[in-house]
């Protein structure tokens, strides 16, 4: 195993304490991961306006896109990585998506369930009116 | 980056583990508490896009997202925000071999590209508000004007801490410090990237299709 002597801060394209290793050519890096955001900016564009797909899989599709270019950007542009020197900035990453899951899921669920619960059919509205 | 490394591997020969190698450079620790921050952000800009989701309905018989959004313009921001982002790291990587040009170069072109972004967001809420799509006029548009105006906000303050680090570095150099508030402004700004991911995501594009 190769343990860098400190842990690597967020956006470090390399180890500290480390000179540069092959597998980092920093600027390679930079430009696939322009390309891979592009091409996903493309895709999204596209599937949104496009007829051939089935409409109600759109919304889907299009927060998997998103979820995908986040996670190039992080991987690219911030060099969060899976190596031993970055569990710390892993770590944070995860609560705080942990957090976002919650805000908006939870959110979205329970006011869907509220407006379920407050919409009240025409007729028995009607109903309620001719009583009083 | 090549000199702190060089200076950092004498320091540092013979490699201890982690857990004893003594308190992390600033850098590091600079770093991380940045980090921490920028996700306590995103955890801010998650309860306004839980409040849009929940509010995107509620247009009070005023005009909806896809009667008001403009599609070209968004693909315009989006595409001067990635590429300001990738001049961004391209500045990184001049700040880590102490190219001055280069660093100046890749500040100039990034504030460019984020001003430009700045530019089109703010044509088009003069637009909405010319129509009267204002932020009082619905639910909607509120959660709407909060939402994408944060964002802007955000990358207003970038382009003005960009231009305080370019002031810092003609008049220190790249000295420690400055290196390191250079570190943090190029994650605020990749974060901002990814929050637009985002936003471009549910706002115009899930607002428009069918």
């Amino acid at each position: 195993m190769t343990h860098a002597p400190y842990d690597r801060a967020p956006g470090d394209t390399s180890p500290s304490g480390r000179p540069q290793e092959a597998e980092t050519y920093p600027l390679l890096v930079y430009t696939t991961g322009l390309f891979l955001a592009l091409l996903l900016t493309a895709t999204s564009f596209w599937v949104a306006n496009t007829s051939l797909l089935w409409p109600p899989g759109v919304p889907l599709g299009l927060a998997v896109l998103a979820i995908a270019q986040m996670g190039v950007h992080l991987v690219f542009f911030l060099h969060i990585t899976t190596g031993a020197d970055n569990t710390n900035n892993v770590l944070a990453l995860a609560f705080g998506v942990l957090i976002v899951a919650l805000v908006i899921a939870g959110s979205v669920w329970i006011m869907d369930n509220l407006n379920a619960n407050m919409v009240m059919p025409m007729n028995e509205l009607m109903n309620l009116h001719m009583q009083h | 980056m090549n000199i702190v490394v060089a200076i950092d591997d004498a320091r540092h020969d013979a490699h201890p583990h982690a857990a004893e190698a003594g308190p992390a450079p600033k850098r590091i620790v600079v770093a991380y508490g940045f980090w921490i921050f920028l996700l306590s952000d995103i955890v801010m800009f998650a309860t306004l896009f839980a409040t849009y989701a929940v509010l995107v309905r509620s247009t009070a018989g005023g005009p909806t997202g896809a009667q008001l959004f403009n599609q070209g313009t968004v693909a315009i921001e989006t595409a001067c925000l990635l590429a300001s982002s990738y001049t961004c790291g391209l500045m990184a990587l001049a700040i880590g071999s102490r190219r001055s040009a280069g660093t100046y170069f890749g500040a100039l072109i990034t504030f460019a590209l984020g001003a430009a972004f700045l530019a089109l967001e703010l044509r088009e809420f003069a637009n909405m508000i010319a129509i009267g799509a204002t932020p009082q006029r619905s639910a909607f548009l509120s959660a709407f004007f909060a939402l994408v105006g944060c964002h802007g906000l955000h990358v207003g303050a970038g382009l003005i801490w960009l231009v305080v680090m370019m002031a810092q570095v003609a008049a220190k150099g790249f000295a420690a410090t400055v290196e390191r508030r250079l570190l943090c402004f190029s994650l605020f700004w990749h974060a901002l990237d990814i929050i637009w991911v985002g936003l471009f995501t549910v706002v115009y594009l899930m607002g428009v299709s069918p």
